[in-house]
C-alpha cells in the first residue's frame, strides 16, 4: 500500500511545475486582468543580478569546503569519533555521509552511491544512508546562497542551529531505520 | 561564528593536507571550487529568471497574499516579526511547499525572493534577522514528503521503504531547527549588534 502511495506521490510531483507555469498566469490573466507577459519580464530581470550577487559568497564557502574535503581531514575526524559512536550504537559506516551531508551535496551523493554499491540497496547501511541523504540539505551551500543573495554576512545563530538540526536528522535517520525497517 | 568556521575549514584543510600528503589535492580543490562556484551561479540565472517572472505574476494577481493569509496561523509563530500580509510570508510558504514536493529548482528562486522581502524588514542589513535565520534553518533541515529523484534512482524498489523513515527524520530535524533557532536567538552571544553608520 505504501509502495503505491509513494509511487503516486512521486508521479504527481512531475505535474506540479507545468501546472504552476500555466496556472498562475491563467489566474492572473483571466481573473485579475494582469498583463502577464510584461509583468513576467519585470520579475525575471532580477534573475541575473541575484545570481551574480551570490558569486563571492559561494566562492568563499565552496573553496573552504573543497579544501577541507580534499585534505582527508574527514578521515581523521572519523577515526577520532568512531569509538564514541560505536558506544552509542551509531553505525560507523554511515558516519562519513553524516559528516559530509552539511558540507557538500555532490560529495554526499557520491558517498551514498558507494554505500549502495558496497552493501546493496537492501542493506540497513544503505537504507540509513538514503534516509540521511533525503532528510537533510547541504547546510553551508544553502547558507551561502540564501544569505549571499541579500548581502548578509553576519549569520548569527544560523550555523549552530543548522548543524544541530543536521545532527538530530542523522540520529533520527538511524533510529527510525532501526525501529521501522528490519 | 562563520569567520571561525570558514578560516577553520581552510586551516584544517591545509594542515591535514600536509599531514596526509595531499597538499596538491587541497590546492587543486581550492581552484576547482572557485570555478565551480561561478558555474553554479551562472547556471542559476535562467532558472531564477523563470521563477522570479512567474512569482511576479503571482504577486501582481494577489495569489501570494491569498496563500500568505491562509497559512498565517502557522507562520505567525515561526516569523512573529513579519507583518500580517507581507509578501515575504507568501514567498516563504511557496518555497516550503516546493521543498516539500522535492522541486529544488523552483524552491531556490522562491526562497531567494523570500530572503529579499525579509531583508526589506531587516534593520541591520549586513546581519541576519531572527526571521531570516528561522527561514534558513527550516530550509537546511529540508521538510520533504517526496523522495529526491536521485535517491529513487539509486535505491530502486527499496525506495518506498525509506519513505516513512525519511519523513520522520526530516520532521525531527525540522523541529530541532525551530527549537534551536528560538532558543539561540535569545542568547546574548547571538544578539544583533547595532552599529553606527560612519
Amino acid at each position: 500500500m505504501i509502495e503505491s502511495f509513494v509511487e503516486s506521490l512521486n508521479s504527481f510531483a512531475k505535474y506540479i511545475i507545468p501546472l504552476m507555469l500555466v496556472g498562475i498566469p491563467f489566474y492572473a490573466l483571466a481573473f485579475k486582468k494582469v498583463k502577464v507577459y510584461e509583468v513576467f519580464v519585470v520579475g525575471a530581470k532580477d534573475g541575473f543580478t541575484i545570481a551574480v550577487r551570490i558569486i563571492p559568497y559561494l566562492v568563499a564557502i565552496l573553496v573552504a569546503v573543497g579544501m577541507f574535503r580534499a585534505s582527508g581531514a574527514l578521515d581523521i575526524l572519523l577515526n577520532l569519533l568512531a569509538p564514541a559512536l560505536n558506544f552509542v550504537g551509531f553505525p560507523p559506516e554511515n558516519l562519513p555521509l553524516a559528516l559530509m551531508r552539511p558540507l557538500s551535496g555532490s560529495g554526499s551523493l557520491g558517498l551514498l552511491t558507494e554505500l549502495v554499491n558496497q552493501h546493496g540497496a537492501d542493506s540497513m547501511t544503505a537504507k540509513i544512508g538514503a534516509t540521511m541523504y533525503g532528510s537533510s540539505e547541504t547546510t553551508f551551500y544553502v547558507l551561502a546562497v540564501y544569505f549571499g543573495s541579500v548581502g548578509v554576512v553576519r549569520s548569527r545563530h544560523a550555523v549552530p542551529a543548522g548543524l544541530f538540526a543536521d545532527f538530530v536528522g542523522a540520529i533520527s535517520a538511524v533510529f527510525f531505520c532501526k525501529l521501522l525497517l528490519m | 561564528m562563520l569567520n571561525y568556521i570558514w578560516f577553520g575549514m581552510m586551516a584544517i584543510g591545509v594542515i591535514a593536507g600536509i599531514y596526509n600528503g595531499r597538499i596538491e589535492a587541497v590546492t587543486q580543490a581550492a581552484i576547482d571550487m572557485a570555478k565551480t562556484s561561478v558555474t553554479i551561479a551562472i547556471g542559476l540565472i535562467g532558472i531564477m529568471a523563470l521563477w522570479l517572472g512567474i512569482m511576479k505574476i503571482a504577486e501582481e494577481s494577489g495569489l501570494i497574499k491569498i496563500i500568505a493569509k491562509g497559512l498565517r496561523p502557522i507562520t505567525i509563530r515561526l516569523f512573529p516579526d513579519v507583518p500580517e500580509d507581507h509578501p515575504a510570508i507568501g514567498s516563504i510558504v511557496l518555497n516550503m511547499s516546493a521543498n516539500m514536493l522535492g522541486l529544488g529548482n523552483a524552491a531556490t528562486p522562491m526562497g531567494l525572493k523570500a530572503m529579499e522581502e525579509l531583508q526589506e524588514l531587516n534593520e541591520q542589513k549586513d546581519t541576519a534577522s531572527n526571521s531570516m535565520v528561522m527561514f534558513l534553518a527550516i530550509n537546511t533541515s529540508s521538510v520533504q514528503i517526496v523522495l529526491p529523484a536521485t535517491v529513487v534512482a539509486l535505491m530502486g524498489a527499496v525506495a518506498s521503504q525509506i519513505f516513512i523513515t525519511t519523513i520522520m527524520a526530516t520532521l525531527f530535524s525540522t523541529i530541532a531547527a525551530v527549537v534551536a533557532v528560538k532558543t539561540l536567538e535569545k542568547m546574548k552571544r547571538f544578539k544583533v549588534e547595532v552599529q553606527k553608520d560612519d
